[in-house]
């Protein structure tokens, strides 16, 4: 079975996010970039999934400028076999994106897709459920484990309250969510091997995609800034602040 | 305009969360519609049609809706969108799961968790774990919402009079199966919609030392977050973390104990009403956001904190 990951470059998140001084957008000159950590988990999750005889291929697509092949080199020495760049100069949308991968799901067939449940600047969570939609797949979203056995993807999510499992008919797509994996590091060997994988360019013009505009960001703003606090001195100031300030009810309601 | 409006349920109640997405439905504007799919959820849809706001209550009850799966919600969704200009749900995790496949299936953008509305078409939404906020312009016809509940207060649950629609058509897409669940039956509240939640960071110093920290949320009726840097050192499994990469909470009162307050920590956490930080090192970064502040030994503090409230 062919697994396809997608993965995103985004800023790094230990990096503050600052905006910039006209409120455009979040400023990323000179940024620290790296792998989406929830892509980073998708691509952990191929890899074992490869390793434990289930994947034979693993194929890794980033959509965006040139320097989202450092990424795709990040994917490669971790353990994908090969990569597709998708090249546009914008970042484009998340329907944009799902029809960008439905169209390279189709060229390919894999069995199974893995995305990150959704990526640490936009923090939209809508590419995975739309890819599934637009092909009409079923879906295990926020997954936590995934299991394939007898043609079916058994896959536990994390919902609100708990966990649910489900079982999808293959060829599937799958969303990761933080209790998936620990994903590994790159070893330097890997690293080297990783820059004679095959890294294949196309345009979404080459897949016949138009990227239309849904949604316009207008403004970026910082949000209001917490003004400091004060400090107590003891446990008693502490309850009685909360209490007669803060106005908290403290105890138990219900 | 006209807004569709996706009730959250469990198919015995309402959640408390579609109160607030109808707050943001009504600041929209127009009529609103509120569909109740699920198995076996009359009871909901009873207390649905008392909401204050909305006109007509949608009731679509089939096993088929039992658990929200994705692929059969999300066509029923489509399937009535016609009538209406905007779609809103409270970002759960099954509209998370749902509503892009409705966007993608309208082939509109979706407007993903707003915390504010500008206009029918203009929206507020957190961007990069909330360090950002970026007001957003939709050009389609259709707009496909999530709300962030907690950036919205709630509707009267009580006093509306909207009338019952029973919608008869069941989509069973056959791709995808519920198999089980799990559901935490721990008498805390969840995490992401709890009013009070206290976490605790690498100054725990170990698992054991937790059960301090679970005392203090028993008193308050609190749940129990923890940092990163709690979780990879053991102290607690992952689904406690509270951060950038994890549970992204707002809650009336948040109190870090032994939290230094690293960024990708305050990014979960500081849309908290009031945030107490407790921690012996009075340098530490958490303590630029808190409200309150109390340097000082969490073992001593924990305990004391437990017995006067």
């Amino acid at each position: 079975m062919k697994i396809i990951v997608s993965v995103k470059r985004v800023i790094d998140y230990n990096v503050k996010v600052r905006v910039k001084t006209d409120n455009s957008d979040v400023d990323l000159t000179n940024v620290k970039m790296s792998l989406n950590p929830f892509c980073e988990i998708a691509v952990e999750e191929a890899i074992r999934l490869k390793e434990a005889g289930v994947a034979s291929e693993i194929v890794v697509v980033s959509i965006g400028p040139n320097a989202v092949q450092e990424q795709l080199r990040t994917a490669m020495a971790l353990g994908a076999d090969r990569a597709i760049h998708i090249e546009t100069e914008m970042q484009p949308e998340p329907l944009n994106v799902a029809k960008l991968l439905t169209k390279i799901v189709e060229a390919e067939e894999p069995g199974l897709v893995i995305l990150g449940k959704q990526s640490i600047d936009s923090d939209n969570n809508q590419v995975g459920q739309m890819l599934a939609a637009l092909t009409g797949w079923p879906q295990g979203t926020f997954a936590s484990e995934v299991k394939i056995e007898d043609g079916k993807a058994l896959v536990t999510r994390e919902v609100d309250g708990g966990l649910r499992t489900l079982s999808l008919t293959l060829p599937a797509v799958v969303t990761t969510d933080l209790r998936l994996n620990e994903p590994r590091y790159a070893k330097l060997p890997d690293i080297m091997k990783a820059k004679r994988k095959p890294m294949e360019v196309k345009t979404p013009a080459d897949l016949n995609v138009h990227l239309k505009k849904h949604i316009s960001q207008l403004k970026v703003e910082t949000p209001p800034q917490r003004q400091v606090g004060i400090k107590v001195d003891s446990v008693d100031a502490l309850i009685d602040k909360l209490k007669n300030e803060a106005k908290i009810i403290l105890r138990k309601l219900g | 305009m006209s807004i569709l409006l996706i009730a959250e349920h469990d198919n015995n109640k309402l959640n408390p969360v579609t109160l607030s997405a109808v707050t943001a439905a009504r600041q929209i504007g127009g009529e609103i519609t509120m569909l109740v799919a699920g198995s076996s959820c009359q009871s909901v849809a009873n207390d649905a049609v008392k909401v204050m706001g909305l006109s007509k209550v949608l009731l679509a009850d089939s096993a088929v809706y039992e658990k929200g799966l994705a692929e059969s919600l999300s066509a029923l969704i489509v399937e009535l969108a016609a009538d209406y200009s905007h779609i809103i749900a409270a970002a759960s995790s099954t509209i998370k799961d749902a509503m892009p496949r409705v966007a993608a299936l309208l082939d509109v953008g979706q407007l993903t968790e707003i915390v504010g509305v500008e206009s029918e078409d203009t929206f507020k939404r957190p961007i990069y774990a909330g360090n950002a906020i970026a007001t957003v312009h939709s050009h389609d016809a259709v707009k496909v919402i999530t709300v962030r509940a907690s950036a919205f207060d709630k509707v009267e649950a009580e006093g509306g009079n909207a009338s019952i629609d029973v919608v008869n058509v069941v989509f069973d897409m056959g791709v995808s199966r519920f198999v089980s669940e799990a559901l935490l039956k721990s008498d805390r509240p969840e995490l992401a919609v709890a009013n009070t939640v206290i976490s605790g960071g690498r100054g725990m110093g170990s698992a054991e030392s937790f059960n301090l920290l679970e005392k203090v949320a028993d008193k308050l009726g609190a749940a129990v977050g923890a940092s990163r840097a709690a979780v990879d050192a053991g102290f607690v499994s992952n689904d406690l973390q509270v951060g950038q990469t994890g549970k992204i909470v707002a809650p009336e009162l948040y109190i870090a104990v032994g939290i230094s307050g690293a960024i990708q920590h305050l990014a979960g956490m500081k849309e908290s009403k009031v945030i107490v930080a407790i921690n012996k090192d009075e340098e530490a970064p958490i303590f630029q956001v808190a409200d309150y502040g109390l340097v000082g030994d969490l073992f001593e503090i924990l305990p004391e904190l437990e017995a006067k409230l």
